[in-house]
């Protein structure tokens, strides 16, 4: 028999990987914790302040308001998307030359920088100049996305379905391919309706790369910066300030940096929170088939 | 339970996975005539890639023809969707309605056919007590076992009343080894009980053999013969036959005719009667099954090359003219140390031309 080696050796081995995990997310996050209990000025001076920036961050109107103007934000972006990927996902073609063309179409949108899809939206929808914006104008419609919160609602609704949808598509289309001839055979024998083919055989098959393009969705919406920035700015006024807007303004451009550090934890845990409901839950009515 | 079967039957049928076919290569089923009898079990046997499979897409209306019709009790259905036809259809792997429970995907097929609730709750429990599925009712079908779903798909088809024809896709494919032989029995007994006309692909000729009446042999896409196991045994109208069935299979060995006799590396071979002559560029083979060589000394001589024992019998391999042949011997027979000569029995040795069977035409 071999001799088990007893040595501290392993450390070693795992060292490389502790050293990425300590810089890449514990010392940074544990920066952030600090920050997040102290009052400082700058000049390396720090006021130990306990847990009052939380108290604040909690209690002030202005969180509370872009924390539900960011829920709601995401509850209709997923609302649209995932029912719409769906869709399309099932009317894509099963072979032949359209199955490539519609794949690449459906990931050009994924392709394109975030900057940039805020930028194109920004021009495309503006209502003297912009295709989109002319258009709707045209219709009799009073649009402008840089002055109504209506019309910015919608641009960055739009934008944000017209750049994400495609990912719905892609990851449901793989699980529909992923599903034997035998089924859909069984089910035509079986006398099943259309409707009754997607309740019982695509969704169920479709249901764990859904709950991964749920799960991706609603981490990704709620961390949605780039493109709500560069359309409209979080404005006309703060209609369109979702959390990480606001976080960005509270530490950039207020420079208070307790009560930003104090936010970006509460955000943090807000989306874990959010991701453990949710994969809990579906992984609770998965374990009860 | 009344089912009531119909004779199924396959004429002239051709197929084509390619919209504009273009010579017989492109096509995978050519020419293929086949009636199945009610009540009788019928295997489709075949290596993989043979058309098994399409005649049984064809059958079920999966499939449309690119020729030919299929007749159910003489009437013609070959443009009918599979719902309109009362086929049932066990595949390969096993196909269930996974978020339902094992009662919901029996009653699945009636309850889309509008049948009366009490009468699909009777049904259903019938059914569920042939397949012992009864403990396992309120059960989600997706938590059974591989053989337990497959007894779900049998039984999606067995519940219901109108079913013409039960049709088989290498159902036993995913099976465990020791629950093939439960599933198979239960099948045969369960087609005694209740009569129902049954076709069942496979490439397993134990399967095949064991389990149908008739089994249709295929390769390249033809029926090459129809016929009971002891027909394909004895008597294999094509040298695909007698190879693929059988373990091991068929010797062949080429010859030559000489006055109705078949010439084999200078050995007249003998047979009941005299065949008729062929044409001279002919290719021309002696078929004889490893059983029906047996070892005599006043046959002719062979050289043995290897002799395999595989328990109840042993097999050797051995070498005559530059052909390769094997020849069964039973127990308690002692196989000379050498100078081994064989003969073949005259009522079990064929002659075959170009691949069919050459025989005597019988006077009208």
């Amino acid at each position: 028999m071999i001799e088990k080696v007893q040595n501290q050796k392993a450390w070693l081995m795992i060292m490389p990987v502790l050293l990425l995990v300590a810089f890449n997310a514990i010392i940074p996050l544990m920066t952030v914790v600090n920050y997040s209990v102290q009052e400082t000025f700058g000049n390396n001076v720090f006021f130990w302040e306990g847990v009052r920036w939380f108290q604040d961050v909690l209690r002030s109107e202005r969180f509370h308001a872009s924390l539900l103007r960011q829920l709601i934000f995401t509850f209709l972006i997923l609302g649209i998307e995932v029912p719409l990927g769906v869709a399309i996902a099932l009317t894509m073609p099963h072979r032949g030359i359209g199955v490539s063309v519609c794949l690449v179409f459906m990931a050009l949108p994924l392709l394109i920088p975030w900057n940039v899809v805020g930028a194109m939206w920004n021009i495309f929808a503006l209502p003297d100049i912009g295709l989109l914006g002319r258009m709707i104008n045209g219709l009799g419609i009073s649009y402008n996305f840089t002055q109504q919160p209506i019309s910015a609602w919608a641009t960055v609704i739009a934008m944000d379905v017209w750049h994400w949808t495609s990912l719905v598509v892609l990851l449901c289309y793989a699980g529909l391919r992923a599903i034997p001839d035998a089924f859909y055979q069984a089910a035509k024998i079986d006398g099943a309706s259309g409707w009754q083919v997607f309740r019982y055989i695509q969704l169920p098959k479709m249901k764990r790369v859904l709950t991964i393009a749920i799960l991706l969705r609603l981490m990704d919406s709620f961390m949605v910066y780039t493109e709500p920035f560069v359309l409209t700015g979080g404005g006309p006024g703060n209609s369109t300030t979702f959390l990480s807007i606001d976080l960005v303004k509270v530490a950039l451009g207020q420079f208070d940096l307790g009560p930003a550090a104090s936010m970006s934890l509460i955000y943090f845990l807000v989306v874990l929170l959010l991701c453990w409901v949710f994969y809990t839950l579906m992984m609770r009515s998965e374990g009860q088939q | 339970m009344v089912h009531t079967m119909a004779e199924i039957s396959l004429q002239n049928i051709s197929h084509s996975y390619q919209r504009l076919p273009n010579g017989s290569a492109d096509y995978a089923l050519r020419n293929v005539d086949l009636t199945c009898r009610k009540g009788g079990a019928y295997a489709l046997l075949g290596p993989s890639g043979c058309g098994k499979t399409t005649i049984l897409n064809i059958v079920s209306g999966l499939l449309m023809p690119t020729d030919g019709k299929v007749l159910f009790d003489g009437e013609d259905v070959t443009t009918h969707p599979p719902d309109q036809r009362n086929i049932a259809q066990v595949f390969q792997f096993p196909v269930v309605y996974d978020t339902m429970s094992v009662h919901d995907n029996l009653a699945f097929p009636l309850r889309n056919r509008n049948m009366d609730h009490l009468q699909i709750e009777e049904r259903v429990k019938d059914v569920a007590e042939m397949l012992e599925l009864t403990d396992s009712l309120h059960k989600k079908a997706s938590g059974l076992t591989a053989d337990g779903k497959q007894k779900i798909s049998l039984g999606r088809g067995l519940v219901r009343p109108d079913v013409n024809v039960m049709m088989f896709d290498e159902p036993l494919t995913v099976i465990d080894p020791h629950l093939k032989w439960e599933l198979r029995s239960k099948l045969k007994q369960l087609h005694r009980r209740f009569d129902f006309t049954m076709i069942y692909v496979t490439h397993d000729q134990t399967e095949a053999l064991t389990f149908a009446d008739e089994v249709a042999v295929m390769y390249e896409g033809e029926v090459v013969q129809v016929g009971t196991p002891d027909e394909l045994f004895e008597r294999p109208t094509h040298t695909f036959v007698g190879h693929f069935i059988g373990s091991p299979g068929m010797n062949l060995l080429p010859c030559t005719l000489v006055d109705g006799y078949p010439l084999f590396s200078g050995n007249r071979i003998q047979l009941p009667s005299p065949l008729p002559p062929v044409e001279p560029d002919q290719r021309l083979e002696i078929g004889i099954r490893p059983e029906f060589i047996k070892l005599d000394p006043e046959g002719f001589f062979v050289n043995v090359n290897r002799v395999d024992d595989v328990g109840r019998y042993r097999i050797i391999k051995a070498e005559c003219g530059g052909s390769l042949l094997n020849v069964y011997v039973p127990e308690g027979v002692a196989i000379p140390s050498e100078n081994v000569r064989v003969s073949f029995d005259p009522e079990h040795t064929q002659v075959y031309c170009e691949g069919w069977l050459h025989e005597r035409k019988e006077a009208a």
